[in-house]
């Protein structure tokens, strides 16, 4: 087997660090969820409604958000809101923000997407049915969004826990960063040691993302 | 579901006026000399003092300059130094981990005191910046292999292609000086070192990755040291910032008394580019001598 260097990871604390790092990514990606996904909710039945100022504001917000390079959201929160008004928001509140502001226009989007997939005749149906517009979204609308959202929200999740790897630009301190100091750390003793660090870096992102995975693939079933 | 409405509106707003000030800022310095005027971006000495702990911007990723130890503990040349200054001026550090792209953001927003991350003086840096007296030099260096040292690059052989890695400033430097040296162009440092292990005739770099490739390799030999113009790293204060400025000037003269960066050297950069180097690299009191 190839010198991959992984001896490094017992050196000292850096498994551990490398750790930590992993719950920084974690934190910030998991925060941003509980955030994001019921105000997605929330401004993706307002994107379905009916008022035409909503839906043109959500619009605007959506499409700046999706244009806009999530590297190029983190910067502005960070450095732009120093420059504009002095505030001093630390590295990972900006990226809780920056988050937040994309995993919501995202979530509304999959929600808004989902609820016009519902046929009218489902709607029509209800009604004649006898149900009450309560019942019709209760027992009939909303299951079937569910099971439309369920994929599409797990793979905005985990593209959220994925894009965590850009906060390293800001500062923070996160589980690539990590790797990165401990490989430069031991360029001199263990020049391979990237190869072996980034596949553990692989893995970690593997067990977190693994698990929502699975919860998805149980929850479509049900 | 009105109230929602204001606070997408709200939020909206200010997405867009982060764009404005963005494109604002980025097209010209104009932002950050505004925000320095009504004394809002940076911290004076004082202010420092007063609170206790500076903050330094460093890098966190490179070996030996300024990197995280096993213990997470930062190590490195710069690091060396930023112990120094923190401990001189009384008061705690905090390293903040910044990256060469985001290095000169930092101290236009205040969010860091100083930049000691491996800064090269250019002219461009120093109109958004202001540079201290420089602790460091830095060149262009050549390493080839001991069976045919290149010591110069006058009367070059055409058949020979000089390594280089694209983007950086040998290959600047080569291509407006010597334009007549056909470049054998790779993208990364790992490509360039194994192109010249496998045949390669030379490698030009800046001179301490070349020197530290040669200490690394037996077999290779640093035949120019010090090529094209001599640049130097200093550490960066925000645009204005008179007093933390002068105190650190006041602070690498005085080191150089008892020849602090000499010492700073011998515990952090001597494992990786030998002794040989120590008088060409090391600049002792800000006074650059003139070669």
């Amino acid at each position: 087997m190839p010198d991959l260097g992984l001896n490094v990871l017992f050196k000292g604390k850096n498994a551990a660090r490398l750790l930590g790092g992993l719950w920084v990514a974690l934190r910030i990606s998991l925060i941003s969820v509980v955030i994001s996904i019921p105000l997605g909710i929330l401004l993706g039945v307002l994107m379905s409604g009916k008022n035409p100022i909503v839906k043109a504001i959500l619009w605007v917000y959506l499409e700046i958000i999706r244009i806009m390079p999530q590297m190029v959201l983190l910067f502005l929160v960070f450095f732009g809101t120093t420059r504009a008004w002095g505030w001093d928001l630390s590295g990972e509140t900006a990226s809780i923000i920056v988050f937040v502001l994309w995993g919501t226009a995202e979530m509304s989007d999959l929600v808004r997407g989902a609820l016009i997939s519902i046929p009218k005749h489902q709607y029509e149906s209800s009604e004649a049915l006898g149900l009450t517009k309560g019942q019709t979204y209760l027992y009939i609308i909303i299951p079937q969004t569910v099971r439309r959202l369920i994929p599409l929200s797990i793979n905005l999740i985990t593209r959220m826990i994925k894009t965590t790897s850009l906060v390293l630009m800001i500062g923070v301190v996160e589980v690539l960063k990590v790797a990165q100091q401990i490989i430069e750390a031991n360029r001199m003793s263990s020049p391979n040691a990237a190869f072996g660090i980034y596949l553990v870096v692989f893995l970690l992102y593997f067990l977190a993302c693994w698990p929502i995975s699975l919860l998805a693939s149980y929850l479509e079933k049900k | 579901m009105k109230k929602f409405t204001k606070v997408t509106a709200a939020a909206l707003a200010a997405t867009l006026s982060l764009s404005l000030a963005a494109c604002g800022s980025s097209a010209s310095t104009d932002a950050a000399s505004t925000a320095s005027a009504d004394g809002a971006v940076y911290r004076t000495l004082d202010e420092i003092k007063a609170d206790g702990t500076i903050n330094i911007g460093v890098f966190s990723d490179k070996n030996p300059f300024g990197y995280v130890d096993e213990n997470g503990e930062y190590q490195g040349y710069d690091i060396y130094f930023g112990n120094r200054l923190a401990e001189d001026l009384g008061v705690k550090v905090n390293y903040v981990s910044t990256e060469a792209a985001n290095r000169i953001e930092y101290l236009q927003t205040g969010k860091v005191d100083v930049i000691l991350a491996n800064f090269t003086v250019t002219p461009e840096r120093a109109e958004e910046v202001d540079f201290a007296l420089p602790y460091m030099n830095v060149a262009l260096g050549v390493v080839s292999p001991d069976s045919s040292v290149v010591t110069t690059l006058d009367n070059w052989n055409a058949d020979d292609q000089m390594i280089v890695i694209s983007g950086t400033t040998a290959e600047t430097y080569l291509t407006q000086n010597y334009p007549d040296i056909p470049l054998q162009k790779y993208d990364s440092y790992a490509t360039a070192k194994s192109a010249l292990e496998n045949g390669g005739v030379a490698w030009a770099n800046d001179n301490t990755e070349v020197i530290a490739f040669a200490k690394q390799n037996p077999g290779y030999n640093v035949g120019i040291p010090s090529l094209g113009s001599q640049d130097t790293i200093a550490p960066a204060v925000s645009k204005g910032n008179e007093t933390l400025l002068n105190a650190i000037n006041d602070e690498i003269k005085a080191l150089g008394e008892e020849n602090f960066f000499h010492k700073d050297y011998e515990a952090t950069l001597v494992d990786t580019y030998g002794t040989d180097y120590e008088s060409s690299l090391v600049v002792e009191g800000g006074v650059t001598s003139a070669n």
